[in-house]
């Protein structure tokens, strides 16, 4: 009697074989590209592992990929110091606009990657302001922000937020009773913190850890901008492979694929000590919030609002000498709005490709994030397996090899896709996937399967029901997520430079090709567009999730 | 249009565990039916087999004469409550109940009256254009049953519908899912681990262990005759001593082990002489009195009508691991109240008592049925 239908065709099965084809089309296919020719001799064609051995060989490739960890470990370590200690103090102390304080924090995490270092340029490069100031006023020649201290300074500012989100979070979830159990059991101050709270927030620092490093490990435009003679991998990917000269691309395939090795090596290693750790947390009554007494008091607020407005100073740069009156590259005496008319003039497109594109892209990211967030929540299985897993490998690979792995792939007939707006639409979709994914996962497993059987138990059909009740339901977690999503999108830098010719290039590029013209006015206002963009998404994400929760 | 169901030799498995190995039952038309046993012993696999939101590996579910193994749930014309509600949270308790009726695209008129009459029926028409986190658990209770009912469906599946109410709530609800049930006479399959909830509502009980069906029968049977030790243990309390069937000539008595004799005239046929068996007495089966069981009192809870006795028996007298042993004394009736550490002898009442084989699988009292 019983019959066993291995395949049904059904709006879910049509939506898993186009998971399928995406992930394997634009990610698994290009990866495959990336690999093989890595291994391929560039004349010849040939399989061999001289591309390998020539990185190995020669200090100035191998030097960067030390770089490159040597840089990211001290960012991340710093992060971890900076955010956790932040987090603990925001957490148990009251603290007076705290509110605003994190609105800042969150806006310096989402701004443009590569604001920080051209900010930090102009106020602390050879001819910045502060430098300048300096120079002129106490005869004091300020260290030069190029190079390792300049990346560790902007990437840190940058990334301590995603450790501060994480821990915050973490912190609101310890139930005070647990302070309170170690405080019977004679424990007390420093003791109670080592000894109870870090601890309990070790995980979750793991695991925002793991956000700085492979951003970290990833970002291309601060030491491209600031790095100088400071070699790091991305860079060194970067170069390698615009390099129009002969047998180059195979050898950035093969650093590509080496980068590869090291983030998944990492990736994995994080996964398996945060599984062996790991455990949930949910304060049925929250730590009390204290307030810190006399000079302290002073102390504590003051740490907290330099470290802030220090964080913001990118930001603020950015708009301020967008207003500033130029020419060519040099800022002179008073303001001005010449540099916004020379980028509608010149830049437009630049803009509208920003927001078509990363609207185009949303799209079929909100559908996508709902319908595999359905299929791996609800209809588990080993295909839906395999495709929860695609699903975030584009947390392991840099976007800048994304970019390459991409244009290896589409670079000839039939499937030439390079320098169409396509190829970065589809770079946006899988790169920003995961936020919206993640979000859908979550808020579907807030929504009890019974409400979905109720719906059916009065004669809806299953897709009826996922349109009618799920998705309804799905629809403010999808969106908040979205926002994110659309947030990283509009700011995309490291796939898109590889990615963009001149009829698509985006904002993000066109600030990046008018700084290395050195044309910072335009760069400032196109970078202000952004970050007033960012803000204003970021406000709508507000509302929308009625809470300050930014989960990256 | 109520129909009957036929569980027609179905089993449920998943992968290499089977669930529910080979169940026959039949549900009658416009009765009220519950699936009574402990948490893991399939009654919601079951019910969920009916509803169509689990697959059947094996035999036939019949609604009527229909065969409804392939045909996918929505289509299955049930009306169902949940055990959480499923409430949608987006909908005003109106919007709810009409959810149903939209998708079967009646007129706006039909609609209405139907819509109506049942908030009527279930008490909660005033809270109509409210949305559902705004109310209580028993209102969004009957926004649930209003819900599953006014698309006039072919049978009504509950999952455990009160179990997230409080003591009081719970008693109140259970006469109200009566009382609508008993109003549209529809086919009522309920699902419950509570034995007094199975007791007081249903027309027929059937008691579920590990995939089986021990008995289906009306609630007094269940209690009063059940068909094996599960059942009489699992429903109420039951004091389970060690004993031997005695026939001389025509005369059939039990022996407990410490040679108290107990003649019995509703002995079946297949009680024999020296036939080891387990005797079944409820608390409120004893009496005290000058011949019978002897023991000592061990603890005493006062209860109101009642005063529960906990007792002492050798351990040779009784059948091992058991909670407790019991004597509830009525109070209307009681002339003397013991006290901890007393002695008492206390005698069975033999009309009351289950006789049953020495394996427990079977009552050996005449006419006692597993299906009725």
């Amino acid at each position: 009697m019983s019959k066993k239908r291995l395949f049904k065709w059904d709006f879910w099965t049509g939506i898993t074989i186009m998971a399928i084809v995406i992930f394997g089309l634009f990610l698994i296919y290009p990866l495959f590209s990336l690999f093989t020719s890595a291994f391929q001799n560039a004349d010849t064609g040939a399989f061999s592992m001289e591309n390998f051995s020539r990185f190995f060989e020669r200090k100035y490739y191998y030097q960067s990929m030390i770089n490159s960890f040597w840089v990211t470990t001290c960012v991340t370590a710093l992060a971890i110091v900076i955010g956790t200690t932040l987090a603990y103090f925001m957490t148990i102390y009251k603290i007076k606009y705290k509110g605003l304080v994190e609105i800042c924090i969150i806006i310096s995490l989402l701004s443009p990657p590569f604001i920080g270092a051209y900010s930090w340029i102009l106020i602390g490069g050879r001819s910045g302001i502060l430098t300048q100031w300096l120079y002129t006023t106490f005869g004091y020649e300020f260290p030069s922000v190029y190079g390792f201290g300049g990346i560790l300074l902007v990437l840190t500012l940058k990334l301590y937020p995603f450790i501060y989100l994480y821990v915050a979070g973490a912190m609101k979830n310890i139930d005070s009773a647990l302070i309170e159990a170690s405080e019977s059991l004679g424990c007390s101050g420093i003791r109670k913190v080592a000894t109870v709270i870090v601890p309990l927030i070790t995980p979750t620092i793991l695991a925002g850890a793991l956000m700085v490093f492979m951003n970290a490990m990833a970002d291309f435009g601060t030491p491209m901008l600031i790095g100088e003679g400071y070699n790091v991998m991305p860079v060194m990917i970067y170069s390698e492979f615009i390099n129009e000269v002969g047998d180059q691309a195979n050898f950035a395939a093969a650093m590509a694929a080496i980068m590869v090795i090291i983030t998944s090596s990492i990736f994995l290693l994080q996964k398996y000590i945060v599984n062996r750790k790991s455990f949930t947390m949910s304060a049925l009554r929250p730590m009390q919030i204290h307030k810190m007494k006399g000079i302290w008091n002073v102390v504590l607020h003051t740490c907290i609002y330099v470290l802030v407005a220090v964080s913001m100073v990118p930001q603020l740069v950015v708009i301020y000498t967008s207003f500033l009156k130029t020419n060519g590259s040099v800022f002179v005496s008073g303001f001005s709005f010449d540099s916004y008319t020379t980028i509608f003039e010149n830049l437009g497109t630049a803009i509208t490709n920003t927001y078509l594109f990363s609207f185009s892209a949303i799209v079929m990211i909100v559908f996508l994030g709902m319908t595999v967030a359905y299929l791996t929540t609800r209809r588990k299985s080993w295909i839906t397996d395999i495709i929860d897993t695609l699903t975030m490998f584009p947390y392991i690979i840099p976007g800048s090899v994304l970019g390459i792995t991409l244009l290896l792939a589409f670079n000839e007939e039939p499937m030439l896709l390079s320098g169409t707006a396509f190829i970065i639409i589809i770079s946006l979709v899988i790169r920003r996937l995961p936020y919206t994914l993640r979000s859908s996962s979550a808020i579907l497993y807030q929504i009890s399967p019974s409400l979905e059987e109720a719906s059916i138990s009065l004669g809806a059909s299953p897709l009826r029901t996922f349109f009618k009740v799920t998705a309804v339901l799905m629809l403010p977690g999808v969106m908040s997520g979205a926002i994110l999503s659309w947030i990283t999108a509009i700011n995309e830098l490291s796939s898109s430079v590889i990615l963009f010719t001149g009829a698509t290039k985006t904002m993000s590029v066109a600030i990046y090709t008018e700084v290395i013209r050195a044309s910072y006015g335009t760069a400032a206002a196109l970078s202000t567009i952004l970050t007033l963009t960012t803000v204003v998404a970021m406000l709508i994400f507000f509302k929308v999730s009625g809470s300050r929760d930014v989960t990256l | 249009m109520s129909v009957p169901i036929h569980v027609d030799r179905v089993i449920k498995r998943y992968g290499d565990l089977t669930i529910i190995p080979h169940l026959t039952e039949n549900i009658k038309n416009g009765e009220f039916f519950t699936l009574l046993g402990p948490s893991g012993c399939g009654k919601t696999t079951l019910l969920r087999m009916i509803a169509g939101f689990n697959s059947i590996e094996g035999g036939e579910i019949r609604f009527g004469d229909q065969v409804i193994n392939d045909i996918p749930a929505h289509k299955r014309n049930i009306g169902m409550v949940f055990q959480s509600y499923a409430i949608f949270p987006h909908l005003t308790v109106r919007e709810n109940v009409e959810y149903g009726l939209k998708l079967r695209k009646l007129d706006k008129a039909e609609m209405k009256k139907r819509t109506d009459a049942i908030l009527e029926v279930v008490k909660i028409t005033e809270y109509q254009d409210r949305l559902p986190e705004r109310l209580s658990g028993g209102q969004q209770q009957r926004v649930a049953l209003a819900r599953s009912i006014v698309i006039h469906p072919s049978v009504l599946l509950m999952d455990e519908p009160l179990s997230n109410l409080d003591a009081k709530l719970r008693v109140e609800m259970r006469s109200a899912i009566r009382d609508v049930q008993k109003q549209v006479g529809i086919t009522t399959v309920y699902v419950t681990h509570d034995q007094e909830e199975a007791l007081s509502i249903s027309d027929r009980i059937a008691v579920m262990k590990k995939g089986e069906i021990q008995q289906t029968a009306r609630p007094h049977t269940i209690y009063t005759r059940p068909y094996n030790i599960f059942v009489s243990t699992f429903i109420g309390h039951s004091n389970l001593f060690k004993g031997q069937v005695r026939v001389s000539g025509t005369e059939k008595a039990v022996v407990f082990n410490d040679g108290y004799v107990v003649p019995m005239d509703n002995l079946s046929d297949e009680a024999v002489d020296g036939m080891e068996v387990i005797i079944s007495v409820r608390p409120e089966e004893f009496a005290i009195h000058q011949e019978g069981l002897t023991c000592r009192i061990k603890t005493k809870v006062f209860l109101g009508k009642y005063v529960n006795y906990s007792l002492d028996f050798p351990e040779d007298r009784i059948v091992t691991d058991q909670p407790s042993i019991e004597y509830s004394q009525d109070l209307g009736h009681a002339e003397r109240v013991l006290e901890v550490g007393d002695n008492v002898t206390l005698k069975p009442n033999c009309m009351k008592i289950n006789i049953f084989t020495a394996d427990g699988e079977r009552n050996i009292i005449r006419d006692v049925v597993r299906y009725e």
